[in-house]
């Protein structure tokens, strides 16, 4: 949306007076005039430590050798191995140890892949380094440092989150990443789906098998059917003709010397067709307003990562899946792939979005023929306090929708369970009357990937 | 993997005449092995020894972001490891003059392995041989008992970083006070602890004890004894007591386990200790590796810039030498490198020996003019940081060594990094230029594990209370239930951790002007009993 567009949506609630109280966040999404570029596929993770002195080894400085690029890729060769040992263990009385959902970007050149890897942490006593920074003050650590500068001089600068979002959970392939993306996120559902035992969507479609057959004249046969196919009969002629060595020479084709046999006759035949059919249609939708930068984007989208493979895995590919992304307008993206890259700006209208997707789903007239999934990320801000605009639309979507799973992740400076998303939902009552449909979970934006998939339960659970 | 071609290896052979000349000492054979990628994906895991035993974590990408090299103190990834002949490793397509300059930088981390006292307890036996041993009695052990081998060694090497190192080390430099047990129970614990005599008591006894000794010779003591049994007629009984209750003579946790756990002296367990043992004796093995690393890199790097600028086989590589060696040792503009801070540590210290600053005279002086022109060309500069490597760690090499002169002369400051809110980028600024700040950045970032005591006065019921001292920074609470888990599991009974929680809470600059946030500890008794936690505050 373009910066005119956002003041005058911005004025318009004001003037109503519906206007959110958050003033200083949604001047600051006001005033934001970043674009939502897609991110390059080149991004270093997170901050760097300052003061490590251990990463510095021989291998990377002397031979060249990049020691953290190997394991990754040896180390799936045994997913189930680890998932059976994994269960083994829970029924021995000790908690699981594997945990999965990280992808890792092993390389660093242009041709990145994303690679899903079990992971594990082996626990132990440690201090808690991380404390030192938060005692410090300043959130960022510090470290060494060399050459010329006064005390308090400012040496060099980076953008914040380096434009935004999945950081660390390795955001971004090259060319090709697509396709990877989804091989790998089979592979990441399929751990889902064995380990955490999720429960399965209810299916409201069950009574519509997953292949459907239709007839249809699809089919040759020789001999008999119902209609004559004359070009493929001709060719048969001709084909047996030559056989009989009844063609002497090309130019001087001569068809009233043609034998006929009754094989020759090939028909269309009525057949029954398997017609492959999606039944679930899943929207994402996340907001990606200039308030989500940093870790919220993140947690929204590596939950969306991990409901995406699991459908992924669930539904074998069968599931058909829509991304939109918000911010005071709406906007559909082809694939999870730019879905996931975009880049955080701009002000937050929740509605726009629940908008476009009951527009998608009237022009398509989806309703009909899917199960429609709607699974929506944001930090709960929302420019419209009232959610005026939000509730007709969700609304709406609850006439068509078989669940709506809304996470919030809320920021670190935000009250648990204050956010403006939640509190107009909650004051509704929409919650307890469409239980079964509409489903709210809200957590902490630097929540873990338990708390994740413990989330992913809670919207899709019965 | 392979050893390399007969020509590499005289040039290594070479390279080991010229460091000898030098003045480094190290034993005569070495091994060079080529290694591939895919022999490298299964080194990496077990720390490039090529006979550690197996474990399952190995085969799964482990979480590193958090505390990595805290949960790792093997310090891995080395081209070379410490073992008798000491392993190094190749890249198959280096050419010569690279390997070279790789083959000092070996040489010089041999030289460090095989003389820095805090590797000293590996001086005897030879890693890969033990490893090797190790590997195939845990194999048997699997085959016996399958996965509960591994569950084993997974609680074992949750306290692996908790082993007593430096006990360990202090073995080799322990004089006897040629004392016999009873006579030190006595003066140490039955006298301090029990009868807590006042000073001047205490002073008469061993001044009594010393008579005897006198007079009476090898039958001092017994005489002596029947004196004190007068005094104190319980004092034999006391003594036997002491003697049967378990002593904290087990230097650390999984020592104690391995003495003391009733569950693992079950005859039926029995072969968890010798699981416990490897995992203990590994970790030993690698515990001076990650505490010496800015020196051991440093000295290094010192070595092979040296000894490849000298050396004449190599003529003509100077620039191509120049760009690998300045991409090692530059220091960067922010963050640390071990490699270029020990290493000009290592020339300081030599130039500065050199010029006799380590002595009473340049101590004395407070004139700037005349500490820049003190020279008395002493020629010992080579001796002294030989010394140094020979007897010092990181902690104490920073500790002793970076001072202001130090960081002045190599423009070092620490960074810091800071949110500018308004402009939403993290800002890198210079934070201090004082040598005190630079090393308490340092000490921050160096290896070090909690100290986790062990109480039996405290253990009641069979428990075992383990006491954390706090230095400054919380535990990682994650962590800390399936730690404990696996310590109950090796102990058999309910087992509690004493340690504090933090609770940062963020004060905006407005209110105290820095911005510092405030800090309440609050101090916490953690239980795990039947693989339930609780928590209390204390």
């Amino acid at each position: 949306m373009s910066f005119k567009q956002r003041r005058t949506y911005y004025q318009r609630l004001k003037d109503e007076g519906r206007l959110s109280g958050q003033e200083a966040a949604i001047r600051a999404e006001l005033e934001d005039e970043r674009l939502h570029l897609i991110e390059a596929p080149h991004r270093d993770c997170d901050l760097p430590p300052l003061a490590d002195l251990y990463s510095c080894n021989d291998f990377t400085l002397l031979h060249h050798l990049d020691p953290e690029r190997g394991p990754l890729v040896s180390s799936i060769r045994s997913i189930d191995d680890l998932l059976e040992r994994d269960r083994i263990r829970e029924k021995d009385g000790f908690p699981r140890k594997i945990k999965v959902g990280k992808l890792v970007k092993p390389g660093r050149g242009s041709d990145e892949k994303v690679v899903v890897v079990p992971t594990t942490v082996e626990e132990k006593f440690i201090h808690d380094n991380r404390f030192l920074e938060q005692q410090s003050g300043d959130d960022g650590g510090s470290g060494g440092g060399h050459g010329e500068g006064e005390e308090g001089d400012v040496i060099g600068e980076q953008p914040v989150r380096q434009g935004g979002e999945g950081e660390g959970t390795g955001a971004g392939q090259g060319k090709g990443g697509a396709h990877d993306m989804d091989a790998n996120a089979y592979d990441l559902g399929r751990i889902l789906t064995e380990k955490f035992k999720l429960p399965n969507l209810k299916e409201k479609g069950k009574k519509r098998s997953l292949t459907r057959y239709t007839y249809d004249l699809t089919d040759k046969n020789r001999g008999f059917g119902q209609v004559l196919d004359k070009k493929a009969t001709l060719r048969q002629i001709l084909k047996t003709n030559i056989g009989l060595d009844k063609l002497s020479a090309v130019d001087e084709i001569d068809s009233t010397e043609f034998l006929i046999a009754p094989r020759d006759k090939i028909y269309r035949i009525l057949s029954r067709e398997k017609d492959y059919e999606s039944q679930a249609m899943v929207f994402f939708i996340r907001d990606y307003s200039g308030s989500m930068a940093g870790k919220a984007t993140e947690l929204v989208v590596t939950q969306h990562i991990l409901i995406y493979s699991w459908l992924l895995y669930q539904y074998g590919g069968q599931v058909e899946t829509r991304f939109v992304l918000h911010d005071t307008e709406a906007t559909e993206v082809e694939d999870f792939y730019t879905y996931y890259n975009s880049r955080v700006a701009g002000g937050t209208q929740v509605a726009a979005g629940y908008r476009l997707i009951n527009q998608i789903v009237a022009q398509e007239s989806l309703a009909s023929d899917y199960n429609i999934y709607i699974f929506h990320g944001t930090d709960g801000d929302d420019w419209d306090r009232e959610g005026h605009e939000t509730i007709p639309e969700l609304k709406k979507m609850l006439t068509y929708a078989s669940r709506i799973g809304i996470t919030i992740a809320e920021h670190r400076y935000a009250s648990p369970g204050g956010t403006e998303v939640e509190t107009y939902l909650k004051r509704t009552g929409l919650l307890e009357q469409a239980a079964e449909l509409l489903r709210l979970d809200s957590m902490k934006e630097d929540s873990s990937e338990d708390r994740l998939i413990d989330g992913i339960r809670k919207l899709v659970s019965e | 993997m392979q050893l390399i071609d007969q020509k590499t290896k005289r040039i290594m052979e070479g390279c080991k005449e010229r460091a000898r000349e030098a003045g480094l000492s190290f034993e005569d054979e070495s091994l060079e092995y080529v290694v591939s990628n895919r022999d490298m994906i299964e080194l990496m895991p077990k720390n490039m020894i090529p006979t550690l035993y197996d474990y399952w974590v190995h085969d799964v990408e482990v979480l590193r972001e958090k505390g990595k090299y805290e949960l790792y103190p093997s310090n891995p990834y080395e081209t070379v490891i410490n073992t008798r002949p000491a392993i190094s490793f190749y890249n198959d397509n280096n050419p010569d003059w690279l390997n070279v300059m790789i083959f000092y930088h070996v040489i010089g981390h041999i030289d460090f392995f095989q003389n820095n006292l805090y590797f000293r307890h590996t001086w005897e036996y030879d890693l890969t041989g033990q490893a090797l041993a190790d590997k195939r009695l845990i194999a048997r052990l699997r085959s016996e008992y399958g996965r509960w081998v591994d569950y084993v060694i997974e609680f074992a090497r949750g306290i692996d970083n908790l082993v007593g190192y430096h006990a360990e080390l202090a073995r080799f430099n322990r004089t006897d006070n040629g004392c016999s047990k009873r006579i030190n129970y006595y003066f140490d614990y039955f006298l301090q602890t029990i009868k807590q005599v006042s000073t001047s008591d205490y002073v008469k006894q061993v001044e009594l004890f010393n008579d005897y000794i006198k007079q009476h010779g090898k039958l001092g003591e017994k005489a002596f004894f029947a004196d004190v049994l007068k005094k104190y007629p319980e004092f034999d009984a006391s003594f036997e007591k002491y003697r049967q209750s378990y002593t904290p003579d087990s230097p650390d946790l999984l020592q104690f386990l391995t003495d003391h756990s009733p569950f693992l002296n079950k005859d039926e367990n029995k072969w968890m200790k010798s699981v416990l043992q490897i995992v203990r004796t590994t970790s030993i093995y690698f515990q001076p590796q990650i505490r010496t690393k800015i020196m051991n890199e440093g000295w290094a790097s010192y070595w092979h810039e040296n000894l490849f600028l000298q050396d004449d086989r190599i003529k003509g590589h100077e620039v191509a030498f120049a760009r690998v060696n300045a991409a090692v040792t530059a220091m960067p503009r922010v963050g640390l490198n071990p490699y270029a801070l020990g290493m000009r540590l290592f020339y300081d210290l030599e130039e500065m020996a050199e010029r006799g600053c380590y002595s009473y005279d340049f101590r004395r002086l407070n004139d700037v003019e005349q500490r820049q022109q003190f020279d008395r060309k002493t020629g010992q500069g080579r001796d002294f940081i030989f010394n140094v490597r020979e007897n010092f760690c990181d902690f104490t090499f920073i500790n002793s060594f970076v001072d202001q002169d130090f960081i002045d002369n190599n423009k070092l400051f620490v960074a810091g990094r800071r949110l500018n809110k308004e402009r939403m980028v993290w800002e890198y600024y210079v934070r201090s230029r004082k040598a005190e700040d630079y090393r308490q950045m340092l000490f921050a970032s160096l290896y070090h594990p909690p100290v986790i005591r062990i109480e039996p006065e405290k253990s009641t019921d069979g428990t075992l209370y383990l006491n954390h001292c706090l230095e400054g920074k919380p535990l990682v609470n994650e962590y800390i239930t399936n730690t404990m888990l696996g310590i109950e599991y090796l102990w058999g009974s309910p087992v509690q951790l004493e340690t504090s929680e933090a609770e940062v809470r963020a004060v905006s600059e407005t209110e105290t002007g820095d911005g510092a946030p405030q800090v309440s500890w609050t101090r916490v008794l953690y239980t795990m009993k039947d693989r339930q936690f609780s928590r209390e505050v204390l």
